[in-house]
């Protein structure tokens, strides 16, 4: 029931921040500081999130070798300027041969 | 004068750009299933979200095990990016009343992508609609295929799907990358603060934190 109320939460919310955005006064988007705000956090979050979910598992620090190789295969893949979605196929394919072959 | 000659081409980059990453509701929809949501769950977040990057952030945080509250929190930080979409199209597509109210959902990477490159802006309004249109219909049906399929996988992780979602977020982050090293050294350096707080923080805590890692960029101008 609680996950629920969090997606009806992240539902509200992201509709709210999109509205906000359309619907508010010029000056703010002219903002320097806004401005520069908005174009740092996301990337600061991402970094974070590739890191937590590839070497943590359950609050502590993990180094799943099947999961860094897939993470390097999407490296790997997006140098050779892969579209999006073969960039997440060649990660999980590498992820669950890594596994099949390391057991 | 000429819009209606850029018109055929908006139409072009919006189906392209709707297609091609709609597609990728199919990754959602199996990471979010991995992660231990409900095929129902998965497809409501695709429905009413509608950000992506959002969707990854909180089915990710969840299947960490992390406390609800810090996973919303996180994935509406990253919906913050959506705002500033919403101030530059505000200009250009010039919508009221109700209209607004629809087009609003719409406004996210691709479609800010899609109008913003238009020559005017009678073909930006036709690339973010058709940009909006193809991409919900094809990443709210890929989602249900997404998650329906992994339901009947049994374990997830025998396929690699978890590492669907950290793959997703690097691709979303690559472009930012590859054009600043202000951003790498960011990038890298939050990474670096949320591995370090993870031993101390509850789940989901330690990625809210690295925001933090934007206040040396953020003083410095």
């Amino acid at each position: 029931m609680t996950l629920w109320w969090a997606i009806a939460a992240l539902c509200a919310g992201c509709y709210a921040l999109k509205l906000s955005g359309l619907a508010a006064p010029r000056w703010v988007l002219d903002h320097p500081v806004v401005r520069r705000f908005a174009e740092l956090v996301p990337v600061a979050l991402l970094g974070a999130l590739v890191a937590v979910q590839v070497f943590t598992e359950a609050g502590e620090l993990h180094i799943d070798p099947a999961r860094t190789a897939g993470l390097a295969a999407a490296v790997v893949a997006l140098l050779l300027r892969a579209p999006f979605l073969a960039v997440l196929f060649a990660a999980a394919a590498v992820t669950a041969l890594a596994r099949l072959l390391l057991g | 004068m000429d819009g209606t000659t850029h018109r055929p081409a908006a139409v072009r980059d919006g189906l392209g750009v709707g297609l091609a990453v709609g597609l990728s509701g199919l990754a959602f929809g199996a990471a979010a299933v991995t992660a231990g949501l409900s095929v129902p769950q998965a497809c409501v977040l695709s429905l009413l979200t509608f950000t992506g990057a959002s969707q990854f952030a909180l089915t990710g945080a969840v299947g960490a095990g992390g406390d609800p509250l810090a996973a919303v929190a996180g994935a509406l930080l990253l919906g913050g990016r959506n705002t500033l979409y919403g101030l530059r199209l505000a200009d250009l597509l010039r919508v009221r009343g109700p209209r607004r109210l629809l087009a609003a959902h719409g406004v996210i990477d691709e479609t800010a992508a899609v109008a913003l490159a238009q020559p005017d802006r009678d073909s930006a309004r036709t690339g973010f609609t058709v940009t909006f249109v193809s991409l919900y219909i094809a990443w709210n049906l890929t989602t249900l295929a997404g998650a329906y399929g992994t339901a009947f996988l049994g374990d997830p992780g025998a396929f690699g799907l978890d590492v669907v979602g950290p793959a997703a977020f690097l691709a979303i982050l690559w472009p930012r990358l590859s054009t600043s090293r202000e951003l790498r050294v960011l990038a890298a350096g939050a990474a670096a603060l949320a591995l370090c707080a993870t031993p101390f923080l509850p789940p989901g805590v330690p990625v809210l934190l690295s925001a933090a890692a934007v206040l040396p960029a953020l003083m410095r101008r």
